[in-house]
């Protein structure tokens, strides 16, 4: 895609560019007549009683220095883009020195991930010099979300326990952080009829995770979480790693665990997401992640 | 002919004057307190209008506008009148762009603590205040070019070529970057949009720098100096070409903010190239200044003031290699985004900026006041104040810079980033501390000065500027 919608303002920079230095010679050229009868003498005005100008010649380092800057410019001009679409001797653009570093990169260190990538995951797990890499991985791509421990956030899943959304198998978690993943959760408010509702689904929900909790409320919330819950988050309660609905029994809440928070929930709805890393990490680099979150995710057993 | 036109108008240049002093320790005291925020972030009280997001714009407003704005005011309207032998014009124009001035610094000071922001950067005022700063340009303008347009002298000094470029330059600028659509009183979108947006914001924002910061300074220069050595000015050759060379080609830098964005090849290197060629006009000026004082070096032992002006030159100097230097594209893919610009900034800022600035309030200030300032030791004590924490300042954020750049580019041998984000920030904390330090001393300085203007006003006797007629030599 061109940078101009028309010729005319290739023209009109190259014009003004060029100009402009031409200007630039010609301003000095004018003002360096030497040996001038009055160098180094006041000039013969006078202001506000004794400000005077001595009519001193351009300093000739500072003039070589000048003319210095300005053959760089035109070299720099002739050898990169500048003059409207011209592009260059060097054909050279910020996008091609972009593909240019990354494709040197991946030549020196591609080998070594490629190696890794043949490895099974829960053997690469055992791999120290895997792990090493893939723990600074780990911090300079998702430590911002998960902690510079991995242990999470509000919104930001744990990923040292043994408790996973989309599954905890080496494959599920190299998928996860791949493709990524998106929570939907619905706003239930209005299905449930108003906040009397969602008090009552928010009271069966932590009887589900066995806290004590008011019978008749949570008698009224079973009714409607059979009728209205049950498709993802299973009669049972302990979710499906299918969808991503989290087990409700375990009392591990990646929102909250305060029945304010709970109600927020059904409420509102959540919208997690968790970005895909594929095209913009790699397949090896995902792959040593894998092994590096479940490898933190087994010590926790 | 009455009285009036027979004396200069010092009355507005005292009010700019003592403003200068005073505008200088508020925004440079806001700049101690985010200084302190980022070394100890509790410094912010849990207060949302004490926070960094919302006092960093006051600073930056109160230094360069309202610090920097009325030394401008103030020495342009004395050196515009005592060089065109003859009296404002205008007079009560003159007042109202006082008291309009004031009126916009108090609104900044109220708007930008509550969250009310533009946020195009150096421009954050909303639409209702930059209206009003429209207003007070023009008829700025209208005073300082009527002064010109009434000149009892056939040339216009060198001063005040500088100091119309500037007026005429921020007014342009100003009025194109401030361009927007307002949606209520307090909110407006920009009427730019997308990488065009930020091509005018740096357009705008780097000739603020080359104009109101520069331009605007190098007119104190041309004034001040040559006054307070009693030398004439070295070149006026060489005035001629720095500052035609200089007007031209510092309107292309603005596009070295923008490296490596997506604004297109083409812009980043004209704005490169341009930056360069830059180099030369910039150190026309400095040379100019440096040798004016030739055949009077010895001064320097003995006059504080003169020390001000020296310094500031010579840290104009600096700064203007350093610029050049940072906007060409491998130096900058180190040094953007890193504490280094903060560190070239002040250099220009406090090295260069307040350095003139101050020198020129210590010649203008006991003049104004028909007596003699109190205590040429207290002028001393601020200059070598102010010195250390300047030089502690600009040290502290190169080393802290550059060391951010490297951090963020190290990597391992297996090609992974050797540090994290984090990291590099808590590598940076003690640098923050000595960069707090330094704006304590240069604040310091500054309520020394403040001392001293005081005492030097208590002692003030009326002033009778009459106008002489021109030299003869023309």
């Amino acid at each position: 895609m061109a940078d101009f919608n028309s010729e005319f303002w290739s023209w009109f920079i190259s014009a003004i560019v060029v100009g402009g230095i031409v200007w630039l010679i010609y301003l000095l050229q004018i003002n360096n007549k030497s040996s001038h009868p009055s160098d180094g003498k006041p000039t013969g005005h006078v202001w506000d009683e004794d400000l005077q100008e001595l009519n001193t010649p351009l300093p000739r380092w500072w003039l070589y220095m000048f003319y210095g800057t300005i053959i760089f410019g035109v070299v720099y001009f002739v050898l990169y883009p500048g003059l409207g679409s011209y592009p260059g001797m060097l054909g050279w653009t910020q996008e091609s020195q972009y593909d240019k570093e990354v494709e040197k990169a991946n030549a020196e260190f591609g080998p070594l991930y490629d190696r890794f990538l043949k490895e099974d995951i829960v053997a690469l797990a055992d791999n120290t010099e895997a792990m090493a890499t893939g723990e600074r991985l780990f911090v300079n791509y998702c430590a911002v979300c998960h902690g510079s421990d991995a242990g999470g956030a509000k919104g930001f899943p744990n990923l040292r326990d043994s408790d996973w959304l989309y599954g905890g198998e080496p494959e599920a978690i190299k998928a996860s952080i791949m493709y990524g993943r998106s929570g939907a959760m619905p706003s239930w408010e209005a299905p449930l009829g108003g906040t009397e509702g969602v008090a009552q689904v928010s009271e069966y929900v932590q009887q589900l995770a066995g806290r004590d909790v008011d019978a008749n409320m949570a008698g009224a919330g079973k009714e409607k979480y059979d009728m209205f819950c049950v498709g993802c988050h299973m009669a049972d309660g302990t979710g499906s790693k299918a969808v991503g609905a989290p087990n409700l029994t375990d009392n591990v809440w990646l929102y909250g665990g305060s029945a304010m928070a709970i109600k927020q929930s059904i409420a509102n709805g959540r919208q997690g997401r968790m970005p895909a890393h594929a095209e913009f990490l790699g397949e090896a680099k995902v792959h040593i992640l894998a092994a590096y979150i479940y490898n933190l995710s087994q010590g926790s057993k | 002919m009455n009285d009036e036109t027979m004396t200069y108008n010092y009355t507005v240049v005292r009010q700019f004057a003592v403003m200068t002093v005073v505008w200088g320790i508020v925004g440079m005291a806001v700049g101690v307190l985010i200084a302190s925020q980022m070394a100890w972030p509790a410094m912010n009280f849990d207060t949302p209008w004490l926070t960094f997001g919302r006092l960093r714009p006051l600073h930056t407003n109160a230094v360069i506008f309202a610090f920097g704005g009325s030394a401008l005011f103030a020495t342009s309207y004395y050196a515009v009148q005592r060089t065109c032998h003859t009296t404002l014009f205008a007079p009560k124009l003159a007042q109202f762009t006082f008291w309009g001035w004031t009126a916009i610094i108090i609104s900044a000071a109220i708007t930008l603590p509550l969250g009310i922001t533009s946020s195009k950067e150096y421009a954050e005022l909303e639409w209702p205040i930059d209206l009003l700063i429209t207003v007070v340009w023009i008829s700025y303008a209208v005073v300082f070019f009527g002064t010109i347009a009434t000149r009892k002298v056939k040339h216009i000094y060198v001063a005040n070529w500088f100091f119309g470029s500037f007026i005429l330059t921020v007014a342009l600028l100003h009025v194109v970057n401030s361009a927007a659509i307002p949606v209520s009183l307090f909110k407006s979108y920009s009427a730019y949009a997308g990488v065009q947006d930020a091509m005018i914001q740096w357009w705008y924002g780097h000739n603020a720098v080359g104009f109101f910061l520069t331009a605007g300074f190098l007119g104190i220069m041309y004034y001040f100096l040559p006054k307070q050595a009693e030398r004439p000015v070295y070149s006026y050759r060489l005035s001629v070409v720095h500052f035609w060379a200089l007007a031209f080609t510092y309107i292309w830098a603005g596009p070295h903010h923008l490296h490596y964005t997506a604004l297109p090849n083409w812009a980043q290197s004209t704005g490169m190239v341009f930056s360069l060629i830059l180099l030369a006009p910039s150190w026309g000026g400095m040379i100019n200044g440096i040798m004016t004082l030739s055949g009077a070096w010895d001064k320097l032992r003995s006059d504080p003031v003169l020390k001000f002006m020296i310094v500031s030159i010579s840290f104009y100097g600096m700064s203007t290699f350093e610029g050049p230097m940072m906007a060409i594209k491998t130096v900058n893919a180190l040094s953007h985004y890193t504490d280094w610009t903060v560190g070239h900034v002040h250099s220009g800022a406090l090295g260069w900026v307040a350095f003139i600035s101050i020198g020129a309030m210590y010649f203008l200030i006991p003049r104004l006041f028909g007596t003699q300032i109190y205590s040429k030791k207290l002028i001393e004590a601020h200059f070598w104040i102010a010195t250390i924490g300047v030089v502690l300042y600009i040290t502290a954020m190169w080393i802290s810079g550059i060391m951010q750049g490297l951090m963020w580019r190290a990597i391992n041998d297996d090609g992974t980033l050797t540090y994290s984000f984090v990291e590099s920030v808590q590598s940076m904390h003690p640098f923050y501390v000595v960069r707090f330090m330094g704006g304590v001393l240069f604040l310091t300085g500054m309520l020394i000065m403040a001392y001293n203007v005081f005492k030097t006003i208590a002692n003030r006797q009326p002033v009778t500027a009459t106008i002489p007629a021109p030299a003869a030599a023309h």
